[in-house]
């Protein structure tokens, strides 16, 4: 299990949190110019919310489904709502905010097709990050044991997963063609949240890349 | 309870005095509009730093200090005072008695004055006009305004206090640059009406209360207003809270005897119900429990919530408990999301508490945490 992703329970849900996603958050960052608004969903403790706020002056919002984190988050200063990714979104009016935020949340959500569609409803771009299930460890564990893959990201039994919508890189590609949506830029990252070098060629990136992370923009 | 109680002491409440009066929802002008009030804290020299704090049905202006009828601390202490989530050192705190209220405001305990404001020498009692939610708030308006207070950093309320805040923000937009609505909503639920429509019939029903002229023989209603009180004290708390403060245990017995047997809860919500005699007006609890049950903002902005926030700029921070049943998280919620549909800055959570509606008056760290932090990043964000 790596130190950047722990389970977190509470109120009989079983939660991914965030712990140490410095790395993993500065590369999304990098992507949202100054000034911009900003919806975080999945926000956690707020530390994007808190870096886009103080280093670039976004108007930053965040919805963070766990309690305690949102009561951290809120009581930091920070625009935080309880809520959730599959049933908060709707209420939001069109194109109210500049980026829309999902980090490493979109497997765990329960129709990720819809949360995506509305991210680009009331996000002129979203910002998507996941992890990869075509990794080649992943593959080459379903081949070798014929069970379901346990690696450091991948890392519950499969009755206990919060991650019930995993998909792989090039899946995703597929959705953003089918749905219309435009990829302004993408890359995959290790597990540190570190840049790989794949970027050129989907295919390896599939096989090499640990996470994704993903700039769309409507089609 | 039995014993007829005397109309409480008359007590030299702090007042702001408007001999212009104020136009009414109802169409009637009042005059002169009178505001008890009282503040904590100092008013800093950019006038940037005044919060308002807007008090519950029940409650009066005295937030932070002894109460002057009934000697005790009070009602928000553990919130109000240096250090504190509404911070003494650092906000200058305002309370006001609510229009209609009987702690020195304009309210049907006040003498009865005619359309020119002269005084007819006998109080309002049922005469008094019906109030809203939002006449309470222009009478706050008024009372900044005196202070010399153009734009509130914050205005803070829970359960009646927290839909004046909805008011404020809605009515006020650009007074009000912090808004924390807390265990409310933007509207009196059916169940809500049906229990202070109990309180009423109480109060109606009992002898004393003489079609509202009780002053004229110098009693209270005491049996009815008392009952009011019991009813409405049990809505405020939740069934683990009744369970965990008296479970079946009974007064002065250890089992049943089906002659005198006591329960402990019963003998609670009488001692509940014939302190608040001493400290209350029926008059007053009459025309407030009316007040909450007119208010309903959507049906003021045509039917759609987001719209009485349109455009604001106000930031709100809304704070629900999860076993609150009057004021349910549910209601938070619909609130929140009228807020996203309306684009505005607002932050949200639902604190775990088994305390029921009383919980936003009672020690809940995660809770003043979440509204300290808020209100000290809004001040953080005026430089105050």
């Amino acid at each position: 299990m790596p130190d950047d992703i722990r389970p977190t329970e509470r109120r009989g849900a079983i939660r991914y949190v965030a712990k140490n996603m410095r790395l993993d958050l500065r590369l999304i960052a990098e992507m949202i110019p100054r000034g911009a608004t900003v919806l975080d969903i999945g926000c956690g403790d707020g530390a994007l919310l808190a870096h886009l706020t103080a280093e670039k002056g976004a108007d930053a919002r965040g919805i963070e489904i766990d309690m305690a984190q949102a009561t951290q988050a809120v009581a930091a200063g920070l625009a935080v709502i309880q809520g959730d990714a599959d049933h908060d979104l709707a209420f939001y009016p069109d194109g109210a905010f500049d980026y829309v935020v999902l980090s490493r949340t979109l497997q765990a959500v329960e129709r990720p097709r819809e949360v995506l569609r509305q991210m680009l409803r009331i996000g002129r771009h979203a910002i998507v990050s996941f992890p990869n299930f075509g990794h080649w460890l992943l593959r080459w564990q379903l081949v070798s044991t014929g069970r379901m893959p346990m690696t450091e990201t991948w890392h519950r039994e499969w009755y206990e997963t919060p991650n019930i919508h995993p998909c792989t890189i090039r899946d995703f590609f597929d959705l953003c063609a089918l749905d219309g949506y435009v990829v302004e830029r993408w890359l995959a990252v290790d597990d540190r949240g570190l840049k790989a070098p794949w970027t050129r060629s989907p295919w390896l990136a599939n096989l090499f890349g640990e996470q994704a992370l993903f700039l769309l923009r409507r089609g | 309870m039995s014993a007829p109680i005397a109309p409480f002491p008359q007590v030299d409440h702090q007042r702001a005095v408007f001999p212009d009066g104020l136009a009414l929802d109802c169409g009637m002008t009042i005059a002169p509009l009178a505001v008890a009030y009282r503040t904590y804290g100092r008013l800093n020299a950019a006038r940037s730093n005044a919060v308002l704090i807007c008090h519950a049905l029940t409650g009066d202006q005295y937030v932070a200090e002894t109460h002057p009828l009934t000697g005790r601390a009070g009602w928000w202490e553990n919130i109000v005072g240096p250090g504190r989530p509404l911070d003494t050192d650092r906000y200058f705190l305002i309370c006001a008695n609510v229009l209609g209220g009987c702690m020195g405001s304009t309210g049907p305990r006040e003498e009865k004055t005619d359309a020119a404001g002269r005084g007819l020498g006998r109080p309002w009692g049922t005469d008094f006009p019906n109030v809203t939610i939002r006449d309470m708030v222009r009478a706050q308006k008024r009372l900044a305004e005196h202070l010399g207070i153009e734009r509130l950093l914050g205005v803070v309320g829970g359960s009646m206090g927290g839909m004046q805040v909805l008011e404020w923000a809605a009515t006020y937009p650009d007074a009000v640059f912090a808004a924390a609505p807390i265990a409310t909503a933007a509207h009196h639920s059916a169940q809500n009406i049906a229990f202070h429509e109990v309180g009423r019939a109480a109060i109606h029903s009992d002898p004393d209360w003489r079609g509202g002229r009780y002053w004229e023989d110098g009693r209270v209603p005491a049996k009815g207003l008392s009952v009011a009180r019991m009813v409405a004290h049990i809505t405020y708390l939740s069934e683990q809270a009744l369970t965990r403060k008296f479970g079946r245990r009974l007064r002065g017995a250890a089992a049943l005897t089906f002659l005198e047997d006591v329960f402990e809860v019963e003998s609670y919500l009488r001692y509940q119900g014939s302190t608040f005699v001493r400290r209350f007006d029926a008059n007053s609890y009459l025309t407030i429990t009316r007040a909450m049950d007119y208010f309903d903002l959507a049906a003021e902005h045509g039917g759609d919530l987001a719209a009485a926030f349109r455009g604001t700029k106000t930031r709100f921070f809304v704070s629900s408990f999860s076993s609150d049943w009057l004021f349910p998280t549910a209601e938070s919620r619909a609130l929140v999301r009228a807020l996203n549909a309306a684009a505005a800055n607002v932050s949200f959570v639902e604190i775990e508490s088994d305390k029921g509606h009383d919980a936003f008056l009672l020690e809940e760290p995660d809770f003043h945490r979440a509204l300290g932090g808020f209100l000290a990043g809004c001040a953080d964000r005026l430089g105050v």
